[in-house]
């Protein structure tokens, strides 16, 4: 196995962006710190080196699924809340991310593996536990999807 | 990004998952590599090795969980930095020899009990280490010591006043002795 530091020069901006795209800026940082510390206490039990960066993207995309569960148990609302508008600085720019994180979550992380970190159709189909055919067919509802979201 | 895989190293140590932490320090020898485990200073890599190389043999040798961490060495960097300026007798650092064993550890322990501005011969150190005809073993203990400046196999030299050899180069042996005033 390579000293564990190469994966996060390697991998840490693709594992960011994919977090980014899945769960938004905000909640990455986490997320990033959870997949890391899943991947380095499982690593010297690790089988083989050859795919590190399918591994890595892997983690993440279960830590972002955590994250909406837990998200979505914690939002359950007590009563309604205050209608206060919201803007984020930081998400101004991130018109079609907000739009990809609102899609349903196997669309959604399917479009962020693909163009968050570029990861090939069976990669893809890696990382989400399905065949690379219904991980292309998620990829492309998705996009439809967002197509018209954003015209 | 920076303040992220800071934050991931600080965590990885408090989770105990921190197996082996690095830092490259300067030295007017060129970058040193320093890895320590959390028991203590496990190797010192000279510059005239590749730090990468060193990296991959610790991972395989000791443990794959290698992470930079450069907060770790503050204390160790001040020390280098002060013996290098001719200001530090002695390294207080704590030192893991899980990388030595057998006969060559036990020199590698009477190495690091040489004085500063002293020196020894491979025979003396032989002798230390329990067996005085093993002076060829001795000189390969000197020769392996993963620790080097902090262990100070610069100190030690051929009976006949030869140098001997240094895992750093002739040269940085011999500079290393003029700064402690033994040339």
């Amino acid at each position: 196995m390579p000293p564990f530091q190469t994966l996060l020069d390697e991998y840490a901006p693709d594992v960011l962006g994919v977090l980014r795209g899945a769960v938004g800026r905000t909640d990455a940082e986490d997320c990033f710190q959870e997949t890391f510390l899943a991947a380095l206490r499982a690593y010297p039990r690790l089988d083989n080196d050859e795919n590190l960066r399918g591994w890595l993207l892997t983690i993440a995309h279960r830590k972002a699924i955590d994250h909406h569960r837990t998200n979505g148990r914690e939002a359950m609302p007590m009563a309604d809340p205050p209608e206060i508008p919201v803007e984020d600085p930081e998400l101004t720019d991130d018109g079609i991310w907000t739009a990809v994180r609102a899609l349903p979550p196997k669309q959604r992380a399917a479009v962020a593996l693909r163009y968050g970190s570029d990861l090939p159709h069976a990669e893809i189909a890696a990382a989400l536990g399905c065949s690379p055919e219904a991980a292309r067919r998620s990829l492309h509802e998705g996009i439809k999807r967002l197509r018209k979201e954003l015209a | 990004m920076k303040a992220t895989l800071q934050r991931f190293a600080e965590r990885a140590e408090a989770e105990g998952l921190l197996d082996i932490a690095y830092a490259n320090v300067d030295s007017p020898f060129g970058p040193l590599l320093l890895a320590a485990t959390p028991r203590g200073l496990v190797r010192v890599n000279l510059p005239n090795y590749d730090p990468e190389e060193a990296l991959e043999e610790l991972a395989a040798k000791v443990s794959p969980r290698v992470l930079e961490a450069p907060a770790k060495f503050e204390r160790a960097r001040r020390e280098l930095d002060l013996y290098f300026e001719g200001k530090l007798t002695e390294f207080d650092l704590p030192i893991d020899w899980q990388l030595t064993h057998g006969f060559r550890g036990k020199v590698q322990r009477a190495i690091k009990r040489i004085p500063y501005g002293q020196t020894r011969t491979y025979t003396e150190m032989a002798r230390s280490a329990g067996n005085e005809r093993a002076v060829r073993a001795a000189g390969t203990a000197c020769g392996s010591n993963p620790i080097p400046i902090v262990v100070p196999c610069h100190r030690v030299l051929r009976s006949g006043g030869g140098l001997g050899g240094y895992g750093g180069g002739l040269p940085m042996k011999e500079e290393l002795l003029k700064l402690e005033g033994v040339l």
